[in-house]
């Protein structure tokens, strides 16, 4: 039976002799699990608390999610899933202005997401009851509505474990990282939309109405019952207040942002992200901050990257070899730049090297040519890089040849990387090998 | 449009949005069905619900009600918040956190940062007793102090007993 008197319901909807099968037709232990419920917290204000914490901070999840794709350039095709049909975000080429953007776009994404697992959690745990009503529907309308809730719940876990798992370098899931998150992303984010516009009427009449937030755990009671049957129907003594549930909630939000924003920043708070990979540094060195990729599962050998090492420099028909001495011998620029990855770390270093658009000027390339620059290293899916006009021109963009006044080191790509301001740290192509410049394809 | 509202069982704008939410996902099943893995995309979809609703809610669900039968109930000297809210803190670090407390992630992990991985295990033990230890002395100096607490306004404990607004 609903929390709410049978009375308040509409005349049966079609096939109303299901709907009425259905309700008849109990299921051993449905009486049982109605009455289960204790929690005299549980109800619609909490819910919509949640709603809205959520509906405010979701967003900005999504969008920085779209924006790591369309950073990583798909106009020069190389944004992963880079095959995604009609359904994308606008393109456009991605800023290297201010040089944190992407540092913070996606120190965002990674942060928030994880901040809001707390959220969540507590979301759903409020709603949890729906799940095991009977009946499980009385229209077409609430059939297609809870399909449209798996999707959502689904969506919401889905990229949460994903992303988790992702930035834990612990692959468990055996397929594509990129290609999932992407999809599930589309998912959610349709399902998300219905569902907001649905529930938003009920979400502002239920803050609108008598507020909670001030009782005390004595004062609290249920609130009456409620068309949705969020209020319990047997409802045990308050353990908590509605404001001890979310202090507690926003508390678990507050300790993962403790433990998770140091891998976004530099110095000793690095070490505060306690539990993640990117807490940990090598060493103090000029060159002890974080790897993306190391030398060794590069599969550079030293021998590669010798006295013999050349950087060939390419447009059109014009061909430049460079050795190290030679690029050292050129105009060198210093740049403080962050250097941001797709998993939300990041760190600011200093880079001294040889500006990009003078290397295109050694070869006499157009103002408006792109770059296309290769590494050493033999496979992988970012063994090359294409970057975009503004990437080339940006005075900041350099060849780096040194890091913090010292050579760079193995792992961080020596002899020579690319660095740029706000590229996604997989862009600054490690080990350079070749550089290319030429025309912007066809969009 | 009465009729439809009362047949389908909600105004047509709401079969329009799922629909719309539906269409997009029938797309995305489109594009994954030529992929190898999609199967265990749908796998993982699926099993993100399930160890959701069907493990874990259950798991916390039942531990509380123990903790509840155990320690009693909300009277003011209960310690039910006090290993409550140490409990989920931890909880919640092992949730998010599993891989690196576990030490998972392998040559993945030592190839991306240069580093072999290390079980957090004890980072994360040490956490946990660091929780459940300032809950415990905050319990012993609300015991000590033995005085309730202050009264707060009592308006908006009645106001949650009105009727709800109309919507």
């Amino acid at each position: 039976m609903p929390a709410d008197p049978p009375s308040a319901e509409p005349p049966a909807a079609y096939p109303a002799r299901l709907w009425r099968t259905l309700e008849r037709h109990r299921p051993p232990g449905a009486d049982a699990s109605a009455d289960a419920w204790r929690s005299p917290v549980r109800g619609p204000w909490l819910t919509s608390v949640f709603g809205v914490v959520l509906l405010a901070t979701l967003p900005l999840v999504i969008i920085t999610g779209f924006l790591d794709w369309i950073a990583y350039g798909p106009r020069l095709g190389q944004a992963f899933p880079s095959d995604v049909g009609w359904l994308h975000p606008p393109v456009f080429d991605w800023p290297t202005r201010p040089a944190w953007l992407f540092r913070l776009t996606q120190g965002l994404h990674v942060t928030l997401g994880i901040v809001l697992v707390p959220v969540v959690v507590a979301k759903l745990w409020s709603v949890v009851p729906k799940l095991f009503d009977w009946p499980p529907a009385r229209s077409v309308a609430q059939v297609l509505e809870r399909l449209s809730l798996l999707l959502l719940v689904g969506g919401i876990l889905f990229e949460t474990a994903t992303g988790l798992l992702n930035i834990q370098y612990a692959y468990l899931f055996g397929f594509d990282f990129y290609t999932a998150h992407w999809y599930g992303a589309w998912v959610f984010t349709a399902a998300l939309v219905a569902h907001v516009l649905i529930k938003l009427p009920r979400t502002i009449s239920t803050l609108r109405g008598p507020r909670l937030m001030r009782t005390t755990t004595e004062e609290t009671v249920p609130e009456p019952a409620d068309p949705d049957g969020l209020v319990a129907r047997r409802p045990g003594p308050a353990t908590m207040s509605r404001r001890g549930v979310l202090a507690l909630t926003g508390g678990g939000a507050l300790l993962l942002a403790a433990l998770t924003v140091g891998q976004s920043l530099d110095g000793v708070l690095r070490r505060t992200a306690l539990l993640l990979p990117r807490g940990r540094q090598h060493d103090d060195g000029p060159n002890g901050f974080p790897v993306n990729r190391t030398a060794a599962a590069a599969g550079i050998r030293p021998a590669d990257t010798g006295t013999q090492w050349r950087l060939t420099v390419r447009a059109g028909s014009r061909t430049v070899e460079v050795d190290r001495d030679g690029l050292l011998a050129m105009a060198q620029h210093t740049a403080d730049l962050p250097i941001a990855c797709v998993e939300g770390w990041s760190t600011t270093q200093t880079w001294t090297g040889v500006r990009l658009r003078d290397l295109a000027a050694l070869v006499d390339a157009p103002g408006n040519a792109v770059a296309r620059v290769e590494s050493l290293e033999r496979g992988g899916l970012f063994r090359q890089a294409r970057l975009q006009v503004n990437q080339v021109r940006h005075p900041d963009s350099l060849l780096a040849l040194r890091v913090n006044g010292v050579d760079l080191s193995a792992d961080h790509g020596y002899p020579a990387r690319v660095i740029v301001p706000a590229l996604p740290g997989v862009h600054c192509t490690k080990w350079v090998r070749d550089i290319t410049f030429e025309e912007q394809p066809d969009d | 449009m009465t009729e439809f509202r009362r047949g389908y069982g909600a105004a047509p704008w709401h079969l329009v949005l799922l629909l719309g939410c539906f269409a997009v996902t029938g797309w995305v099943a489109l594009r994954l069905s030529a992929e190898p893995a999609a199967g265990r995309m749908l796998l993982w979809f699926v099993g993100a619900v399930i160890a959701h609703d069907l493990l874990l809610f259950p798991f916390y669900a039942l531990v509380d009600r123990a903790l509840r039968a155990a320690l009693g109930g909300p009277g003011r000297r209960s310690a039910l918040n006090h290993v409550r809210v140490p409990a989920l803190a931890s909880g919640l670090l092992l949730l998010v956190y599993l891989p690196g407390i576990l030490g998972l992630g392998g040559a993945t992990y030592t190839a991306a940062t240069g580093l072999t991985p290390q079980p957090l295990l004890v980072r994360w033990l040490l956490a946990s007793a660091a929780f459940f230890a300032v809950s415990a002395a905050l319990y012993a100096l609300r015991l000590r102090r033995g005085t309730p607490r202050p009264q707060r306004r009592r308006t908006s404990g009645r106001a949650a007993r009105r009727p709800p607004a109309e919507t």
